[in-house]
């Protein structure tokens, strides 16, 4: 059986889409559910996805600004046909998994929409999740609810602002950080 | 209870103890770069070790969201410095997956020789720190006199020694030198005797054996849920190789095995690098005896637009420097030819499983790069095994976990 079908039948309804790209892949699951849905994952005898390689955080800010105005340029042809779809979320967040003993891999990807930035953390099940997911607190600004020890780590406490957000821009907003030392300070 | 957990309780119990704090790095000589560990200590004994990382971030994920494919290559460099060939491969098989495009074979035959080269490399100066921080002073000496041998074989192949961008999307810069060659088969002739000095001078060394025998126990179970890779995983006793699980480039054509320990301890670790070295040097002859004559970059393959140097001498049997003229398309603003979505590519480098992960939308930029990188999360490990060991061995593992700073941070 393909890994796609073993999937769909081991998450069930939880399942929202199940794409292919390049051989491998992703499926969609709701961010309410994601605790659940990477358990089965572990635990069912046909998938065993054992291992977590690596949680990701994606900003699509710049991607549905482009899609939105492709979408504009297609409206313009037929103008009756207009249907209010909902904003599509803005952060996903995509978890590698690797089977240790069928070394296959599946990606799982949730959404996180800009005015509910809270994720379950899942170093429950995993204690690999726990350095990503201070990552993508630090750089997305994304909140992961049942952490241990959710800390900025690769920019300074104090930092403020994300800057792997794509309405972060690439020089900076010039934050500088002053050291001051004991001695300035009795100066 | 595990042992640490009784070290623990034990000096806890203790009526005379005393907790204190200290912040061990970022300048210290043995933490293999700008890491810096809070520890909390009752007398020897570690209550906890929170790492501290940062020191290095240079934003290269974000950096490389402004840049061409082929731009972003010197960055990843500059990742794990000690192999950055290695890297270089990693990146320029993720693009290609993203391109739709193959290397051809001769290409493919020699990067994996190359990267086999960088792992000796990066191995060699594992070696060499390991033992300088364990206490085997000499093993550093010897260790860098057989990898200054391959930093000249990186000069004479492309130019560079420690950071040569010698990969290319869709396969390499140039062809190898007859030169080159001669040079590294008379390397690899005489390296298994080198590895058998190194031996000599720490398996019968009392201090090195009573270090790292029993010290730093990963579990095997707990190896995998801490999401080690590359020899650290394999000494818990995990079979996983991504050469030999989901191999690319050359690897399913050679023939060679990986190495297992048994007990997960720190000299489990380093018996596992010990016989990589072996592999390696049997996946290098491998490549040297197979290597087919052909092209040395896909006709299709991008590449920055650059004057080429007039042609080199080659080797025999090859046809000499490919089309490469031909092959240098603009792809900067092509929308056509990047496919669209997600692709994520992981090879074994040295330090464990190196993976890309691109977002495309169709550019010649990538959208989003993630880099997955093996020492950040071995860092990230490092606080759960160190708890309950004693401050001296908090040395022992970070030597054994094998860990770069440059590629932590990213």
């Amino acid at each position: 059986m393909n890994l796609e079908r073993r999937v769909r039948i081991c998450l069930e309804s939880n399942a929202l889409s199940v794409e292919e790209t390049a051989g491998d892949i992703t499926v969609t699951v709701p961010a309410g559910r994601l605790v659940d849905s990477l358990m089965a994952l572990k635990e069912h005898p046909d998938l065993k996805f054992d291992f977590l390689s690596d949680v990701i955080g994606i900003d699509n800010l710049d991607l549905f600004r482009k899609k939105k105005g492709k979408g504009k340029a297609a409206e313009e042809e037929p103008p009756e046909k207009k249907v209010k779809a909902p904003p599509p979320p803005r952060f996903e967040i995509v978890y590698l998994l690797l089977s240790l003993e069928s070394s296959e891999r599946l990606r799982v990807k949730i959404q996180v929409p800009e005015n509910d930035m809270t994720v379950d953390s899942v170093t429950s099940i995993w204690r690999a999740a726990s350095w990503p997911e201070r990552e993508i607190y630090d750089l997305f600004g994304i909140n992961f609810l049942g952490h241990p020890d959710l800390k900025r780590l690769l920019m300074w406490d104090g930092f403020k602002g994300h800057p792997l957000r794509k309405d972060y821009p690439l020089e900076g907003k010039g934050e500088t950080r002053r050291l001051v030392y004991e001695q300035e300070k009795i100066r | 209870m595990s042992r640490n957990e009784e070290r623990i309780a034990d000096v806890s119990g203790d009526a005379l103890s005393e907790v204190f704090e200290v912040q061990m790095g970022p300048q210290h000589p043995a933490t293999h770069g700008v890491l810096k560990l809070n520890l909390v200590l009752d007398g020897e004994t570690v209550l906890s070790c929170k790492p501290d990382v940062g020191y290095l971030h240079r934003g290269i994920e974000k950096l490389s969201e402004n840049l061409t494919y082929s731009q972003s290559m010197p960055l990843t460099d500059r990742l794990d410095y000690m192999s950055a060939i290695a890297n270089n491969t990693g990146y320029c098989l993720a693009v290609e997956t993203l391109l739709g495009i193959e290397a051809p074979l001769r290409a493919k035959y020699l990067r994996t020789m190359i990267c086999e080269m960088s792992r000796i490399a990066s191995h060699l100066l594992w070696i060499a720190t390991h033992a300088l921080d364990i206490g085997a002073m000499t093993v550093f000496l010897y260790a860098f006199r057989e990898r200054e041998l391959i930093l000249e074989m990186f000069e004479e192949l492309c130019g560079a020694r420690l950071t040569p961008s010698y990969p290319r999307i869709g396969g390499v810069r140039q062809d190898v030198t007859r030169e080159f060659m001669d040079r590294l088969e008379k390397f690899i002739a005489e390296f298994p005797s080198r590895l058998e000095e190194y031996e000599t001078l720490i398996d019968t060394n009392r201090i090195w054996l009573k270090r790292t025998k029993g010290i730093g126990i990963i579990p095997a179970e707990q190896a995998i849920g801490l999401g080690l890779t590359g020899a650290s995983l394999r000494g818990s006793g995990v079979d996983y190789d991504i050469r030999k699980h989901r191999p690319y480039d050359a690897y399913p054509y050679v023939d060679f095995e990986v190495p297992i320990g048994i007990s997960g301890d720190v000299y489990d670790r380093y018996r596992c690098r010990m016989e990589e070295f072996r592999q390696s040097v049997r996946i290098i002859r491998q490549c040297m005896e197979q290597l087919p004559p052909g092209p040395i970059i896909a006709d299709d393959a991008p590449d920055l637009v650059m004057e080429l140097k007039p042609p080199r001498k080659v080797m025999a049997g090859s046809t000499g420097p490919s089309p490469l003229k031909t092959a240098l398309i603009r792809l900067v603003e092509d929308r056509q030819a990047y496919m669209e979505g997600d692709v994520y590519v992981s090879t074994e480098v040295p330090k464990g499983e190196l993976g890309f992960y691109f977002v495309s939308d169709g550019r010649g930029m990538p959208y989003r790069m993630h880099i997955r990188s093996p020492s950040y999360i071995h860092i990230g490990a490092l606080g759960v095994i160190c708890e309950g060991e004693l401050v001296a061995d908090i040395i022992a593992n970070i030597g054994s976990l094998d860990v770069v700073l440059g590629e932590c941070d990213r």
